[in-house]
């Protein structure tokens, strides 16, 4: 009988311990030594899990460091760098001019590859037919050399920073794109063609390496006869590349500006080839 | 008389605590105006329904297609899931043995708890390759009705397995002594008897496919079309605000709170219906 | 008995008998059905993601974005998440449950408002609770990615399950018992702990059960609340990852995630599992004991 009269007030209770501790140590980590503190960073989900796993390795070199990453849009690093929400921005491409009141660091590079199902005997498209295949002229396998199968067209959704770079390489109008299925993360791309063997789509190339390596069901598509891969990224030949970029408001100091060093540096090299991307680091 | 100012402070902490809860939905809905009303202003709330297309970039902001497809996704999973529901319950009630009928509500509330993002994630990779052999592409609104329907089973099943329990027992026991079979009893005295427990799991089970959105990201395609088949794929106003919400700023950003502001518009208008039965109900 | 009379006409005796066989057949087979979907999802879940489960995978941090290590951090925030849904949600939920079924007069103008608004409340869909926790609790009261801004929006989600339940579970108790104890000079308060509240428990626990449920499997309000940080949380104001979200991450955005995301929606299962065992438990033993003490 005791019990729900005191259960109730107990939670309360330690709710509120809980927020009150909570308070306590947020206090105590704000130091005064410079390389100490709490980084936010916010922006591309395509460059997050990359900076997320530098951020790890550099906490373990730097006691007394939190850094923390949120995944959100390209469009949301910028946003947040400028309003100073976050510290760092990270933008999945290179800034755009009415966005040069910030400053830009290279941290990788990487591309944008068609990707196709395995199972499609099709492997090589000419950028014209790319481009009829997303405008809806060519609407089946067999007009390009493949199966009769009509032709499933997997687009970005808009905002996107790799819809941006495949429309602007295409020479494509975004609102003339007509697409069958429209997907946000990389990842939701690879599925989608994994699981359609009638689907084209496009994702960084980093994750459609990955999935072909380990044994995932897309293949892909070289552009301009040149194949999609991290290396020709790394090499230039690549067409369609872009930067990945830290983004900051003013010019860095103290922990921000380490920070940065430290992801462009050689130290992180292993942490950028393991995500398939393509390091800079001199 | 110590006793009786207790009972007064008592229930006026209780008021306070109800007073808050009813303030929350003020609360978001002044938020999601506060976010979108400047912009709404500006352009007007008709051109949400008269521009040409969704292209948020390029200033054109018609939802439309969008809240066919919340309707059409929400119509079809509820008309799908509301039989099956109530069935479950009346299996869990008065059909199954104990053991299994126990068995069964366990089985159901498994379902209840299992993420949407699970839902998506299996529908993306079994379901919908599935549909896609059957009928190109895939992700489609039927996939969307089909994930939404299993996902909501559980919510009408629950809802109604308890207001079977609430039926007095006398009136089994009367129909019982009338002769009648349990299929009888149950449509001629249990289902009446519970309607406004049936009736309150629909009204739960709609709003929750109305704002599912994960797994609907996941398998409906997320083309911005109204569909002409239950092949074509759909997006649905929840689908569009996950998808474009950390991607968008300004103008585009306040956009998609009119969505949030639209959803929150069909929500009443479920709610203002639910009323309407219920009032009639009273009046039977 | 007008529906019986109805039901006369429409089905004769004699199509009574095989009615009944039809029905019984079909809700059978609705049963299997059910089950048959919940056990195909499971075995895949099962399958996949059985292999991964380990100690190691339960006490380790995520690595390489999650494609390898273990779900340490992701379960602690997740727990701290659904703690503070809980413990602001269950006082709150209940208390207004019981004003609004004992002390509050069936057509009562404020009783009246606040249904309607709970009721408004159940709708509203999860996202929307992602875009106002985005704008009150992360950014108007200045709590940011954090665990308690995910905490409270989930709160807020789940608050008109509870309630509902709640006052479904009070309004099952018989008005008999009221009268009892009016009789035997109990106070209203006092009829409610010993008497009322007990009686609910089975109603309460199947609210607290649905609402942990949904809190559990939330993603869609947590994106943009509580955030993304796969790490060690070391207080209610830091980001924390919840199970649901690292499970979309890793379907969706992460290559190669694919197995441990197929181990963290099976452990997320499993745990959900224990913790329906626990309520109907509890809820049983809290009924039980309750009734000896009158």
């Amino acid at each position: 009988m005791q019990n729900s009269k005191v259960l109730l007030p107990f939670l309360f209770s330690v709710s509120v311990a809980l927020a009150g501790q909570s308070c306590a140590t947020r206090t105590t980590s704000m130091s005064s030594n410079p390389l100490q503190g709490k980084l936010v960073l916010t922006g591309s989900s395509t460059v997050a899990p990359l900076v997320a796993e530098i951020a790890k390795r550099y906490e373990t070199q730097r006691s007394g460091v939190r850094i923390d990453v949120q995944s959100g849009g390209s469009s949301r690093g910028i946003t947040d760098a400028r309003q100073g929400v976050a510290d760092i921005g990270m933008v999945s491409r290179s800034l755009k001019p009415e966005e040069k009141d910030l400053q830009a660091f290279e941290i990788a590079k990487d591309g944008v590859s068609l990707i196709l199902n395995k199972n499609n005997p099709v492997s090589q498209l000419s950028d014209a037919q790319i481009v009829s295949l997303y405008t809806k002229k060519i609407t089946n396998w067999k007009e390009v050399g493949g199966q009769d199968a009509p032709i499933t067209v997997v687009n970005k959704a808009e905002g996107r920073s790799t819809l941006e770079l495949f429309a602007q390489y295409f020479k494509l109008d975004t609102k003339a794109i007509k697409a069958d299925v429209v997907i946000g993360e990389n990842e939701q791309a690879i599925k989608t063609v994994a699981g359609n063997p009638n689907a084209i789509g496009y994702v960084s190339i980093g994750s459609a390496e990955f999935d072909a390596k380990n044994g995932g069901s897309v293949k892909l598509l070289p552009i301009n006869g040149i194949a999609a891969s991290t290396a020709n990224v790394s090499n230039q030949t690549f067409p369609i590349a872009r930067r990945l970029n830290l983004v900051t408001k003013t010019t860095p100091t103290g922990l921000t500006k380490d920070f940065i060093e430290f992801a462009r540096s050689k130290a992180v090299t292993d942490i950028v080839k393991e995500q398939y991307f393509v390091s800079v680091a001199q | 008389m110590f006793q009786w100012r207790s009972e007064v402070v008592f229930v006026g902490v209780l008021r306070g605590l109800a007073l808050l809860s009813g303030l929350i939905v003020l609360l978001i809905l002044f938020f999601l105006l506060q976010e979108s009303l400047s912009f709404l202003q500006t352009i007007g709330f008709l051109r949400f329904f008269k521009d040409p297309a969704w292209h948020p970039v390029s200033r054109e902001y018609n939802l439309l297609p969008m809240l066919w497809g919340s309707l059409l996704v929400t119509a079809g999973s509820v008309l799908l899931a509301t039989p099956l529901g109530i069935l479950s319950a009346v299996f869990c009630q008065y059909y199954a043995p104990a053991a299994i009928a126990q068995g069964y509500r366990r089985l159901i509330e498994l379902l209840a708890g299992i993420p949407s993002v699970v839902y998506g994630f299996w529908g993306l990779v079994v379901l919908v390759p599935l549909i896609g052999r059957l009928h190109p592409p895939g992700p489609s609104l039927l996939a969307g009705i089909l994930i939404l329907s299993i996902m909501i089973l559980p919510t009408i099943a629950l809802v109604a397995d308890a207001s079977f329990t609430a039926v007095p027992p006398e009136y089994l026991r009367g129909a019982a002594a009338l002769g009648l079979g349990r299929w009888a009893t149950v449509s001629g005295v249990v289902l009446p008897a519970a309607k406004a427990g049936l009736m309150t799991g629909v009204i739960l089970e709609t709003g929750r496919a109305i704002g599912e959105t994960m797994a609907v990201l996941m398998v409906c395609g997320n083309v911005v079309q109204v569909p002409e088949s239950l092949f074509a794929p759909v997006r649905t106003l929840t689908a569009n605000i996950a998808l474009e919400m950390a991607y968008a700023v300004g103008n585009h950003r306040a956009a998609l709170f009119v969505s949030g502001l639209v959803l929150m518009g069909l929500v009443v208008g479920l709610v203002a219906i639910a009323e309407v039965i219920h009032q009639e109900q009273i009046y039977d | 008995m007008t529906k019986l009379a109805v039901l006369n006409k429409v089905f004769p005796m004699r199509w009574r008998g095989s009615m009944e066989t039809f029905m019984t057949l079909l809700i059978w087979s609705v049963a299997c059905f059910v089950v048959g979907v919940l056990l195909w999802l499971l075995s895949d879940l099962i399958w996949h993601g059985m292999g991964q489960i380990s100690w190691t995978f339960l006490t380790t941090a995520p690595q390489k974005a999650g494609r390898a290590g273990g779900i340490a951090p992701i379960l602690v925030s997740t727990a701290l998440i659904v703690g503070v849904c809980l413990a602001t949600a269950i006082p709150l939920g209940v208390g207004t449950a019981i004003l609004l079924v004992e002390f509050s007069p069936q057509h009562s103008l404020f009783g009246r408002l606040v249904r309607l608004s709970l009721e408004v409340l159940a709708g509203v869909p999860s996202i929307v609770f992602g875009l106002f926790g985005n704008a009150f609790f992360s950014k108007t009261l200045g709590l940011g990615f954090s665990i308690l801004a995910g905490g409270l929006t989930l709160a807020c989600m789940v608050l008109p399950i509870l309630i509902r339940a709640t006052q479904e579970g009070l309004r099952a108790v018989p008005n008999d018992y009221r009268r009892s104890a009016a009789a035997l000079g109990l106070s209203r308060t006092a009829t409610l702990w010993v008497l009322l509240l007990p009686a609910a428990m089975p109603g309460l626990s199947v609210g607290i059960l649905l609402g942990l449920g949904r809190a559990i499997a939330e993603t869609a309000a947590l994106i943009f609340t509580s955030g993304s940080v796969d790490r060690m949380p070391e207080s209610l104001l830091d980001s924390g990852r919840a199970l649901s979200v690292h499970i979309f991450d890793l379907a969706m955005n992460i290559s190669g995630g694919e197995a441990n995301a197929y181990a963290s929606a099976l452990l997320l299962i499993l745990s959900l599992m224990v913790i329906n065992a626990i309520i109907s438990g509890l809820a049983h033993w809290f009924r039980d004991s309750r009734i000896q003490v009158i």
